[in-house]
Formats: structure tokens, C-alpha cells, sequence
């Protein structure tokens, strides 16, 4: 479904990984592994199209992304480092512009019922800035049961969350992959049981 | 249509949950102007003569002030990269952005301006010949600045390089909105240089919101 | 064409270019400064109104045109980078910009020095020397928006936006500084009140004229290399040619 080929990432002058390669098709959990500066977050960010490889391409279905983006961001869910929430909203507010902004459909009681799952009821009125680090990761994970979107690029997605968010991401993922989707994420903690079936990719650390 | 009239009012709405920001260049302005008399002379013809170019030069250095938190929020916290995998034009929204951006920090001004003239003693037609080049040259600070803060929204300390970089852009806005200020105290006619500015409106309005998608996809790289 | 070849080739020309070049501009700038400025200094006729003061135009307007042109030069080097993708277009752009930022300073000081004796004072705001002084401010916001980024790919993109943002506001900034001139001030004394210039005097000025801009080609390829051997140190060929040098040396 997802395919890159011979992806070259400079940063800074650096060569953060050379004619990298990779392929995830349908229903397949892709863990992204390395050490701090190896270059996930980059590899995740061309992905999705937000960088520009040195060289290099990543085709969706066999389209180049630079050609056909609208057909590939309508069907692309990334979250990054940063939440994508506004502090001084509320995770209602922030979490319907966003559904606004990405043209999806959905009714209030969808809403309700994703932000109930995500454990953030009776928060949902609060500016966002007021809420602690885990509970603004699952304002921004609530997205994950919104969006009917097949690739999920999670950029370490469990920051901040705590051993039940940890679980509840898991089980998320799992449950995506089984109907069909494709998850590419990275996390430094190692995936647990509940993830499922996951293939690894590795990045090292390049001098 | 209505994706941008949603960024509009989100921001729109964001600015009035964060008004400390939007006074404090007001208040800066203010503060700018008053130096004048007390550094220079309070004498009502002096003050007549330099009036026109202390307002504007005290409107491009609050400007610069504001500039800043156009991108700034949406950068850090990430919004700006869902903007871009939304699908939605990134010149498109750059533009409601610097849109509200003049609605919420130079209109203010204006409001602010009758006082501002009062305090440099400027006659009737003198009032009326700045508001007009403050109306039409006011945009061109927020879509030339908006370019700027593109570029530099990434970096740590951006403040005193916008300064550096839009300064001398700024330049011939100030030679011609003060000359047409200039022009009005002497009864004289002042449309030209009132459509050179709109001239230079124009341009900006037609290339900048592209300048300043491409900025800001260079700084999300 | 370029930018078919394999990506790593495309700097690896370009330092290649700059070696082949640099002898020959060395040259051209040697020969035509010696020429032109002896001619211009020592064999020129003295002008009638300024003396021997006048002879300062064979720096000054030289160095005036070119910082010009090398803004200009710098724009196209950006709008090339910005289409074509082209990592050396921005490199050879902020090769320039230190150059042309130095030509400019060079404008400004002779100016300066040349209006003491003439208007009787260092600095007049004359319209041309205005547009100088802003004309160093771009310079200079271009090069301090490129220092400001730690990874120079976006940095050269970034400061390829100012450059060309400053390119189209030159000649507003040009044509409104002569407006406000006149307006403020009269007519100062023109530097050419006489359009047509003595044949003599003026081949001095063009062979000077061509000797600077040898001279910036010059620098800039010499800058260029240094800035892709920079940028480039992790590549095999940088190495082979480091290794090649210090074999050299020994």
C-alpha cells in the first residue's frame, strides 16, 4: 500500500540514513526502531509528505505522493511530537475544527462517544492548556477514532500516556490493522503483547 | 469556502481569548508616540512637521511587534502541520491568516489614531490623508511581514532578525504615506501617492499568500 | 540538465566549474584593475569643475553598478534553486551574498569620501547613496537569515525568499528614495551633470568596470568551493580530495 524507495535524508549536512527502502502493505503494524537522532521522526515526516527527501520517492498505491497528495491525505492520519491542539481552546473546539478542516463527517454523538473512550470526559470544556501532558496526548489521539482514514503514521505516539493509555493505544492499533489499515509508528519503548503482529524496521545511527 | 471561513473564526476567536497580546503593541504605539514631544520639542509646529513620519515609524516598529504571533502558536503547537496534510491550500489559509491578522492588530490602531494625531497637533486634512495611507498601507505590513514570520517561525530567536529583514522592505511605504501626509498639510493633492501604495497593495495581495505557503513549508521541513 | 544527473555529481561539477574558472577570473581582474585603474588614476584628463577628485569614480561607480548587479545575480541564483531544485544554485547565491555586501560598502565609503570635498560634509542622504545604504540593509538581512538556520539546505531556501523579495522591492525602494529626494531637498549637486563623458575618462571606467566584476566572479568561486567542501564533507569525492591535498602538502 505504502511503499518508499531509496529514500536519502540530509539534516543539517548530515546524512541521517542513505537509500532506506520500505514497504507495508495492508493490515500490517510497522515499527519504526532506533536510537535518539537516527531519524524517525524525519523518515515519518517524508511519509507523510511534510519534508521532501534529498532523493528518493514514496508512492501510495503505486502513485508517487508529490503527484496525487488529495487522495493520499484524505486517507492519512499523522500525529506528530507536537499535539496539533490549540492551548487556549478547548478539546471540543480543537478536535471539531480539525474534523472541519480534514472534511470528515461526523455527528456530536461520535465525538462524545471517541472523547469517552479516550477517557477525557468532563474535560471536554476545558482549555487544553489546563489539561496535564498525558491528558492533552489523548486530545490528540482521539483523532485516531474519528477520521476513518487506513494509514496511521504515529510519531511516538505513548509519550506522556500512563500504563491504561498505553494499553488503550495498543488495543486501538490492533483492532486498525485487523480491519485492513496500515500503522507505521515509533516509540523507545518496545511494543507489547496487545499491539499484536508487528514487523520492525531498524534505523541506525549514522556518523 | 466554509474550510476558510473556519480558520477565520477560529482565529478570530483565539485573538480575543489572548487580548494582553494584541493591546501590548497598541500600548507601545502609544508610549512610542509620546516620547516624541517630551525627546524632540512640544512646540504644535515641530510637532506638525515631524508628526507624519513619527506615526508611521511608530506603526511599522508596533507592527513588527505583533507580526510574530501570526504563525507562531499554529507552528508550535503543530496545527500548521495538520494545515498541510489537511489537503486545504496553504496559500488560502496563509491569507485568512493575515487577514485577521490586520483585523485584530491594525484596526485597533486606527481606532487608536484620532488620538495619536491629536497628541502631534495634525490638522483636519492631515488626519484624513493618514487614515487613508494607514488603510491602505496596513495590509501591506501584515502580507509583507507574513512572508518574514514564514521564514523565521521556526527559529528560536526570530524577533530582532524580522525587525532586520522587514525594515528595509519597508522603506518606501513610509517615503510615500508620509509624503502624502506631508502633501495634505500643504493642501495639495496627495492620489498619487495614495495609488502608489495601493499599487504596491495590489502586488503583494496577488503574490504574497504564495510567498508565504512556500515559507512556510520551508520552515516544516 | 543538471538535474538528471545523479545528485551527488551535481556539487561535485559545480566545484569542478569553480576550479576551472578561478585561474581565468584571477587573470581578467588582475589585468583589467591594473589597467584600468593606473589609466583612470595616473593617464586620465582631470576633470574641469572637480580636479583631480573626480577620480574616485573609477572605484566608486564600478563597485555602485556591481553591488547592484550582484543583488540581481544573487535573485536569479535563488529563482534557479527555487524551480530547478538546484542545492548549488542557493550555495553559488550565498557565495555572493558577503561579496556584493562588500562591493556596497565599498560604494558607500567612496561616496562618502567623494561628497566631503563636494557637498562639504561625509554623509549627504543624496538619493543614490540612500539606495546604497538600503541596499546593504537586504544584504544584510540575507545573510543574517541564512546564519540563523542550523541546517543550511533550509537556510539557503529561506534566504533565496528574501533575496528575491528584496529583488523586486529595489527598484520601488530605487525610484521612491529619488522622489523623496527631490522632494525634501532640491537638486543636490548631480554627479554627472553632463550626460556625455570624456572617450578618455571613460574607457578607464569600463575596463574597471570589468575588472570588478572579474573580481567578484573571483571571490565568489573561491567562496563556492569552500561552502560545498563545507557542506559536502561527507561525500567520497570531498574526502578523496582532502586526502589527495594533504598528500599534496607533505
Amino acid at each position: 500500500m505504502l511503499k518508499a524507495c531509496e529514500l536519502t535524508c540530509v539534516k543539517r549536512d548530515r546524512v541521517l540514513f542513505e537509500n532506506v527502502s520500505l514497504a507495508v502493505s495492508a493490515g500490517e503494524l510497522l515499527y519504526v526502531r532506533g536510537p535518539n537522532g537516527a531519524g524517525k521522526t524525519s523518515l515519518l515526516r517524508i511519509l507523510t509528505g511534510l519534508s521532501t527527501p534529498e532523493s528518493g520517492t514514496v508512492l501510495f498505491n503505486g502513485e508517487d505522493i508529490a503527484d496525487s497528495s488529495l487522495s493520499y491525505l484524505s486517507t492519512l492520519l499523522y500525529l506528530g511530537h507536537k499535539s496539533g491542539t490549540n492551548g487556549s481552546l478547548s478539546a471540543l473546539d480543537n478536535l471539531r475544527f480539525w474534523l472541519a478542516q480534514h472534511q470528515v463527517k461526523c455527528e456530536e454523538s461520535q465525538l462524545f462517544d471517541a472523547l469517552m473512550r479516550i477517557g477525557l470526559v468532563g474535560l471536554e470544556d476545558v482549555p487544553v492548556r489546563f489539561l496535564s501532558a498525558g491528558q492533552q496526548r489523548r486530545v490528540a489521539l482521539a483523532r485516531l477514532w474519528l477520521k476513518p482514514a487506513d494509514v496511521w503514521i504515529l510519531d511516538e505516539p505513548f509519550t506522556a500516556l500512563d500504563v491504561k493509555g498505553i494499553a488503550l493505544l495498543e488495543g486501538r492499533m490492533k483492532s486498525h490493522v485487523e480491519r485492513g489499515g496500515v500503522v507505521i509508528t515509533t516509540s523507545h519503548q518496545p511494543l507489547s503483547e496487545a499491539a499484536g503482529e508487528h514487523s520492525v524496521f531498524d534505523l541506525e545511527y549514522r556518523f | 469556502m466554509s474550510l476558510y471561513q473556519g480558520v477565520f473564526k477560529r482565529d478570530v476567536h483565539i485573538a480575543f481569548k489572548q487580548k494582553a497580546e494584541l493591546l501590548q503593541p497598541l500600548m507601545f504605539l502609544l508610549m512610542v508616540v509620546t516620547m516624541f514631544p517630551l525627546g524632540v520639542s512640544p512646540s504644535p509646529d515641530t510637532l506638525q512637521r515631524i508628526g507624519p513620519g513619527v506615526l508611521w515609524i511608530a506603526a511599522i516598529l508596533s507592527s513588527l511587534m505583533a507580526m510574530e504571533r501570526m504563525f507562531r502558536d499554529d507552528f508550535q503547537d503543530g496545527t500548521m502541520e495538520q494545515y498541510v496534510l489537511s489537503g486545504m491550500s496553504l496559500a488560502g489559509i496563509s491569507a485568512v491568516k493575515v487577514c485577521v491578522h490586520w483585523l485584530v492588530s491594525f484596526i485597533p490602531m486606527l481606532v487608536l489614531s484620532p488620538l495619536l494625531a491629536m497628541f502631534l497637533n495634525l490638522t483636519f486634512d492631515m488626519y484624513v490623508a493618514l487614515l487613508a495611507t494607514l488603510f491602505l498601507g496596513t495590509p501591506l505590513l501584515s502580507l509583507i511581514g507574513a512572508i518574514a514570520v514564514g521564514l523565521t517561525v521556526g527559529l528560536q530567536k526570530g524577533g530582532v532578525l524580522l525587525a532586520l529583514l522587514l525594515i528595509p522592505v519597508f522603506i518606501p511605504l513610509l517615503i510615500f504615506a508620509t509624503s502624502a501626509v506631508d502633501s495634505a498639510a500643504l493642501q495639495l493633492p496627495y492620489y498619487p501617492q495614495l495609488a502608489i501604495i495601493a499599487a504596491m497593495l495590489l502586488l503583494a495581495l496577488a503574490i504574497a499568500p504564495f510567498a508565504i505557503a512556500y515559507s512556510l513549508r520551508v520552515s516544516q521541513n | 540538465m543538471w538535474k538528471w544527473l545523479h545528485p551527488y555529481a551535481k556539487t561535485e561539477r559545480a566545484y569542478q566549474l569553480c576550479v576551472t574558472l578561478q585561474p581565468w577570473l584571477w587573470a581578467g581582474a588582475g589585468v583589467a584593475l591594473f589597467v584600468g585603474t593606473l589609466w583612470g588614476l595616473a593617464f586620465a584628463p582631470q576633470d574641469y569643475q572637480q580636479g583631480d577628485s573626480f577620480r574616485i569614480i573609477y572605484i566608486h561607480v564600478p563597485s555602485a553598478i556591481l553591488s547592484m548587479g550582484t543583488y540581481v545575480a544573487m535573485a536569479v541564483a535563488a529563482l534557479v534553486g527555487m524551480v530547478w531544485q538546484w542545492r548549488t544554485a542557493y550555495m553559488s547565491m550565498i557565495a555572493m551574498a558577503p561579496v556584493g555586501a562588500v562591493m556596497t560598502f565599498i560604494a558607500l565609503f567612496t561616496g562618502a569620501a567623494w561628497g566631503k570635498p563636494m557637498w562639504g560634509a561625509w554623509w549627504v542622504w543624496d538619493a543614490r547613496l540612500t539606495s546604497e545604504l538600503i541596499l546593504l540593509f537586504l544584504y544584510f538581512g540575507v545573510i543574517a537569515l541564512y546564519g540563523a538556520f542550523e541546517d543550511k539546505q533550509q537556510a539557503g531556501k529561506a534566504a533565496g525568499v528574501m533575496a528575491l523579495v528584496g529583488v523586486v522591492n529595489i527598484p520601488i525602494i530605487h525610484y521612491s528614495v529619488e522622489w523623496w529626494n527631490t522632494l525634501h531637498q532640491g537638486a543636490t549637486i548631480s554627479k554627472f551633470d553632463n550626460p556625455s563623458i570624456a572617450p578618455e575618462m571613460l574607457w578607464p571606467l569600463l575596463i574597471n568596470l570589468l575588472g570588478f566584476a572579474f573580481f567578484i566572479g573571483a571571490v565568489t568561486t573561491v567562496r563556492l568551493r569552500n561552502e560545498i567542501v563545507l557542506r559536502e564533507m561527507h561525500r567520497p569525492w570531498v574526502q578523496a580530495l582532502a586526502k589527495k591535498q594533504v598528500k599534496g602538502a607533505q
